[in-house]
């Protein structure tokens, strides 16, 4: 387990000091498949590496398996550092030597003898795919084989951590979800705890089972990804998860209308005409201002934007009417504006 | 043109430049070869090191070294890099006799040479190991290198091919400073023009002298560099 209590890193730059990171506390369970996302400018990239320990922080501790990583010695960090190992955007390749080679690389580091390294490559280089390419060179190879490559350098030391950082971010689509499923594989049969850093939501939704949102260096919003995803709170998860409705979100709002957010979870909530429903049982005709769906692990959420006509006794009705309906949740976005007031207001039933 | 030519190309004067060149040139290219080589392999041997340290214990560095070290370091090389050579070779004869017991000839000849050599050295593998990419230092750290396994299992080798093309510089210019040897009474190409053609009005001797060592200059620099392509595996094959 990786606990980050109270992480602070500030930097001192020409411009003046900058707080990367402002008291972050996550904990990480083995096994898990962690995701830390954040737009760039975040902190991600500062928080993986306080990890591992290449950056310092100011403030706060890291501790692995009852270890406090700060208080370690340079030497046991660098024993740290091969149980956790690290793959990057631009995959960091030795483009001098061989792919084994690139993979020998950390059992040199070791001293293991050069046979036995050269055996252990070789069965790593069957496990990320690419049997034939011992004696290529990382610029003979593609953005995804390369990445196969440093993936396969990462578990040479059989660590216990993974640190993904922005790993499929100079990939397609494509490649992007071969290496999550690469991952994703290695998470499952190796039992290696796996941090994915990165700013795409769709890299989370696939291979994350749980999720941190990072926003100018403090953890906004935490938990499981099925839950996040299906009900954001913080705003920078909201832009993250719908960035459509979240972008324009003010351009739907017309002044002095009543909107509510509904969020619909699984099939079962998806397959009844609810908003038609309303508007025949309660008289409410409820406009669509904006609405997406999407798949997570196989169960389909959908998010809405409404509009209810009407005054506040319209929004109460609605509100009513539609938190009975089951897996919906339901949530006052903005209250009548005539109050003046803009507290949230909750509604949740039937998770 | 007819005139230089008459004055300085008599049939006589050829001759006798010929015979030069029959009776010494082949000696003295081997000693201008011994001389080269010698200093450029000490050069490396105390430049290669000190540029390492340049760059790791650079405050920005990989192992950051004491500032004033650093700045020691810098002062002592930019100091002997601008010292010309043919003065440096006198101001170091005191030393050169307490190395090698003397101050004249061929082996004199090389104690300067790599005193003057090995810090233009050190600058050239400082610039090559400041071409390796940051990411790749940062990848080694991240898997628990030390820093000197990191120069030695990631920096050097990934610049390999920058160190050959910078090895190539320094032993053409080294080349060229072996001309001066003659000024400590060392041999050479160089002080075979000087006083074979120079000083006894032999144009032609100069001349053969100047294409040999420009011979040589094409020659190391042909080889480094396919040395350096052949080496360097960022180019897809």
């Amino acid at each position: 387990m990786i606990e980050l209590r109270n992480l602070s890193k500030n930097f001192i730059t020409a411009d003046g000091p900058v707080d990367a990171l402002k008291h972050v506390t996550l904990k990480i369970n083995d096994g898990d498949i962690y995701g830390i996302i954040g737009m760039s400018g975040a902190g991600k990239s500062t928080l993986v590496r306080c990890i591992n320990m290449l950056e310092r922080p100011t403030e706060g501790s890291v501790i692995w398996d009852g270890t406090d990583l700060g208080a370690l010695s340079k030497k046991d960090i660098q024993q740290v550092r091969h149980q956790i190992t690290m793959i990057f955007q631009s995959f960091n390749l030795l483009m001098q030597r061989t792919c084994l080679e690139n993979i020998m690389l950390p059992l040199k580091l070791i001293h293991m003898p050069r046979a036995e390294a050269k055996k252990k490559a070789l069965e790593l280089l069957e496990t990320v795919g690419l049997p034939d390419k011992a004696n290529s060179y990382p610029a003979q190879l593609s953005g995804g084989q390369q990445q196969r490559i440093a993936i396969a350098r990462a578990l040479a030391t059989n660590p216990k951590v993974l640190l993904c950082d922005e790993a499929t971010s100079a990939l397609d689509p494509k490649t992007t979800h071969s290496i999550l499923d690469l991952i994703r594989e290695i998470n499952r049969t190796m039992g290696i705890t796996v941090i994915v850093i990165t700013h795409q939501m769709s890299v989370v939704q696939e291979i994350c089972n749980r999720v941190a949102i990072l926003e100018n260096g403090t953890v906004v919003e935490e938990g499981d990804v099925s839950q996040i995803f299906s009900n954001p709170k913080a705003r920078a998860t909201k832009a993250l998860v719908f960035p459509d409705v979240a972008e324009g979100m003010d351009d739907y709002k017309p002044a002095n209308q009543q909107t509510v957010r509904l969020v619909f979870q699984g099939a079962e909530a998806t397959a009844k005409p609810l908003i038609t429903s309303m508007a025949i049982d309660c008289r409410i005709a409820a406009n669509i201002l904006s609405a997406t769906t999407r798949t997570l692990d196989g169960k389909i959420y959908g998010n809405m934007l409404l509009s209810i006509p009407g005054g506040p006794d319209e929004l109460a009705t609605a509100v009513k009417y539609l938190s009975k309906a089951p897996s919906v949740t339901v949530q006052v976005d903005v209250e009548y504006t005539s109050q003046g007031e803009e507290t949230a207001e909750e509604a949740s039933v039937n998770e | 043109m007819s005139e230089y030519l008459a004055t300085y190309y008599t049939p006589e004067k050829l001759e006798k430049a010929w015979a030069v060149i029959q009776r010494d040139f082949l000696r003295e290219t081997g000693v201008t070869l011994y001389i080269t080589l010698m200093a450029t392999l000490f050069a490396i041997l105390i430049g290669l090191p000190l540029g390492v340290l340049l760059v790791t214990g650079d405050s920005k560095g990989i192992r950051p070294l004491p500032k004033p070290l650093m700045a020691f370091l810098n002062g002592l090389i930019n100091l002997l890099r601008s010292a010309p050579f043919i003065i440096l070779i006198v101001v170091l004869m005191p030393i050169t006799r307490s190395i090698i017991g003397t101050a004249v000839g061929n082996a004199a000849v090389i104690v300067p040479l790599i005193i003057a050599a090995f810090p233009f050295v050190a600058r050239l593998v400082e610039g090559s190991l400041r071409e390796v990419n940051p990411n790749i230092i940062e990848m080694s750290m991240s898997m628990g290198a030390t820093t000197w396994q990191t120069v030695f299992h990631v920096m050097l080798p990934e610049s390999v091919p920058s160190l050959i093309t910078s090895f190539t510089t320094a032993i053409t210019t080294i080349l060229g400073y072996t001309a001066m040897s003659g000024a400590v009474g060392g041999g050479g190409l160089g002080n075979l023009a000087i006083t074979q053609g120079q000083q006894r009005f032999n144009q032609a001797v100069l001349v053969a002298a100047l294409i040999v060592l420009v011979l040589m200059v094409q020659l190391f620099q042909t080889i480094g560099t396919r040395l350096a392509k052949k080496a360097d595996k960022r180019i897809k094959q």
